[in-house]
């Protein structure tokens, strides 16, 4: 095979696998945004909780626990820790202006970012392989089993997310209370159910995205949220922030087009790279790729 | 029986600007002298020129977020980009220029350009976004003004920039500080500043009353901005080191948290919170493992408590407050005497 087409298709490999971790990621915010208008900047806190949990489940527990049962554990963990700010937090800022929210958020994630450095010190963890990285031949190209997990497990999960989102009554209550909430409660929706279940269920995939992410780059450090968190909210507002298929198209095309310039632009430039594609599609979409246009009413 | 009222003592605001310059003048002379017999000692002058620092920050990123109604959440950007413009021009003209006054007031100017230009380049796009969406894109400008810095060879890349005459003094600090409080407070009550409220209040309401809605958003932002630049100056010649990541997203964060706590739309309201929340951190540094911790909890703890901020869109005012502790004073006295009124016309019914 060709050399370059060769590095062509293990770069796009590994912006899918890149994509998926953002994309997991980027539903947990997409989602908040999308029921209560908030940008949940906790997220990628939880998003390190969760590998933090599933560090811990594989290192402390002398009997080897299987993949998927660290997972789950964490990805709970992490659920409950989400409904949790949610309940603490931001659910008597409602009625607030969005502001207050805002802040809220922000304090919370500062917040979760210094008990993590207070209960797991600031030095990084290495992370145990709990997949292997040995190299699978597909069509003449190796490719690690870590990266077929993510790349698999993340299209699954979303699929479920979707199916649950179109087809289940609760998702059906979901897309109901991001219309209108009044309107919903008037129904007879749970509002405050409806929300709970959101944020379990962005923080789990937040965490999933977070294991993924601690095993490819084997660590595991508090600080480790920061820069995923904002990846994968580009990636939100990328693909129309409040659409869950947009928050998964952005994060594919997010990590695509960062190993894309890690490979053959440089490696220092990656960042503002997606940060000017942030400030593009802003200003000339800023409802993002598969985004609504709100019109404003005077 | 007659009842009888106490009225509150009421103290009259007139010389308001003569007691104002009078309580500044104090401040610094006192400041200095406890600074020039060693009483505070280099510590405590390093930690007054940070609160200088960070209220020329708050009060400039409040006339975008406060007075604008925008948000913005890097203006750590603009200050970088003035600490390094300042910093850089300061260290080619160090050699020419021997008086630290003036080499200060050359570099901050220089940093004024070049803040207000990038205002200018941020300000413009900006107008087509509003509320998230502005803020999500100020956030970018910021971590892409990083990434460039440290990209650059000529600002000492990720290693930082070295070098830097440390010419700022307390005085320096604190005039500067006074004179853009006050060009901001002016240009605020001013019909300039009046129009920018109207904006933050309704946007298609002011327009339709014939506001430029245009012309003053972009005001405003590059006021912010370079104004925030000559903050960035003056914490580039307190620190004389500059690196990148001092200047990424939590820092504008914590500039932005200083506005919303002092109440967005409050000058005296963003300087205490900047003096709060600089001296905090330091008060807190025997307990440096729980600093940030207790910090973020107070944060979040404000929000839910008093959402917002500490003076809301109020200014402080001395005559206010203190007639609302006289006023407080005469109600319980006015209690208590109608307490023992009451106790006294009981006994004489026996």
């Amino acid at each position: 095979m060709n050399a370059d087409l060769e590095l062509f298709i293990r770069q796009l490999i590994n912006g899918l696998n890149t994509g998926s971790i953002y994309a997991l990621i980027a539903i947990g915010y997409t989602m908040v945004y999308g029921i209560i208008k908030l940008i949940n900047f906790a997220h990628g806190e939880i998003m390190m909780f969760g590998a933090y949990f599933a560090f811990l489940f594989a290192t402390t527990i002398p009997t080897d626990l299987p993949f998927l049962v660290i997972v789950i554990m964490a990805m709970v963990l992490a659920a409950l820790m989400g409904v949790a700010t949610e309940k603490i937090a931001y659910k008597r800022l409602r009625t607030a202006p969005r502001i207050s929210a805002l802040i809220t958020a922000i304090g919370m994630s500062l917040f979760l970012q210094n008990l993590a450095l207070l209960i797991f010190k600031p030095q990084p963890k290495v992370m145990p392989e709990l997949i292997s990285k040995k190299a699978i031949i597909i069509f003449g190209i190796g490719v690690p089993q870590i990266t077929l997990y993510t790349i698999g497990i993340s299209i699954l999960m979303m699929i479920i997310l979707s199916i649950f989102i179109k087809k289940t009554k609760a998702g059906k209550a979901m897309r109901a209370v991001s219309q209108d909430k009044d309107a919903a409660m008037l129904m007879g929706i749970n509002v405050d159910g409806i929300i709970s279940l959101t944020f379990a269920i962005g923080s789990a995939l937040g965490a999933l995205g977070g294991v993924f992410y601690s095993i490819a780059y084997t660590q595991v450090y508090p600080t480790m949220g920061v820069m995923p968190g904002l990846k994968a909210f580009i990636a939100a507002v990328f693909g129309g922030i409040g659409n869950v298929g947009g928050a998964m198209l952005g994060g594919y095309v997010i990590g695509i087009i960062e190993t894309m310039t890690k490979g053959y632009i440089s490696s220092r430039w990656a960042d503002a790279l997606v940060f000017g594609i942030l400030i593009l599609v802003l200003l000339f979409k800023p409802s993002g790729i598969l985004g609504k246009n709100v019109k404003e009413k005077v | 029986m007659k009842k009888i009222k106490y009225k509150p003592l009421k103290i009259s605001s007139k010389y308001g600007i003569l007691r104002i310059v009078i309580a500044i003048l104090a401040t610094f002379f006192i400041l200095n002298f406890l600074i020039n017999f060693g009483i505070l000692s280099r510590y405590y002058s390093t930690i007054l020129v940070f609160i200088c620092v960070f209220i020329i920050m708050a009060t400039s990123l409040n006339i975008a977020t406060g007075f604008l109604g925008q948000l913005v959440l890097g203006h750590a950007g603009f200050m970088a980009i003035g600490a390094y413009t300042a910093a850089l021009t300061a260290i080619a003209l160090k050699e020419i220029i021997t008086n630290d006054l003036l080499l200060f007031v050359i570099s901050a100017l220089a940093a004024v350009v070049t803040t207000a230009i990038a205002g200018l380049l941020v300000g413009t796009p900006a107008l087509r976004l509003r509320g998230d969406y502005l803020g999500i894109m100020t956030l970018g400008f910021g971590e892409i003004v990083k990434v460039i810095i440290t990209n650059l060879h000529i600002t000492g890349g990720a290693q930082g920039l070295t070098g830097i005459p440390r010419i700022m003094t307390f005085p320096i600090a604190f005039w500067t500080t006074v004179i853009i409080v006050a060009i901001i407070y002016l240009f605020m009550n001013s019909r300039h500043g009046r129009a920018i409220l109207s904006i933050r209040e309704d946007e298609i309401a002011s327009e339709s009353v014939g506001i430029n809605i245009t012309k003053y958003k972009i005001i405003g932002f590059v006021l912010a901005s370079l104004f925030g630049g000559v903050g960035g100056a003056m914490y580039a010649f307190q620190i004389g080191y500059l690196a990148p990541a001092t200047f990424g997203f939590i820092k504008s964060v914590e500039i932005f948290v200083i506005v919303v706590l002092g109440g967005m739309g409050s000058l005296s309201g963003a300087i205490m919170a900047a003096i709060f929340l600089t001296y905090l951190p330091e008060a807190l540094r025997e307990f440096e493992k729980y600093r940030l911790l207790l910090y973020s909890i107070l944060l979040i703890t404000t929000m839910l408590f008093r959402p917002q901020g500490l003076m809301g869109t109020k200014e402080f005012s001395l005559t206010k407050a203190l007639n609302k502790v006289i006023r407080s004073f005469v109600y319980v006295y006015n209690k208590f005497v109608s307490f023992f009124n009451k106790l006294f016309q009981k006994e004489s019914e026996y």
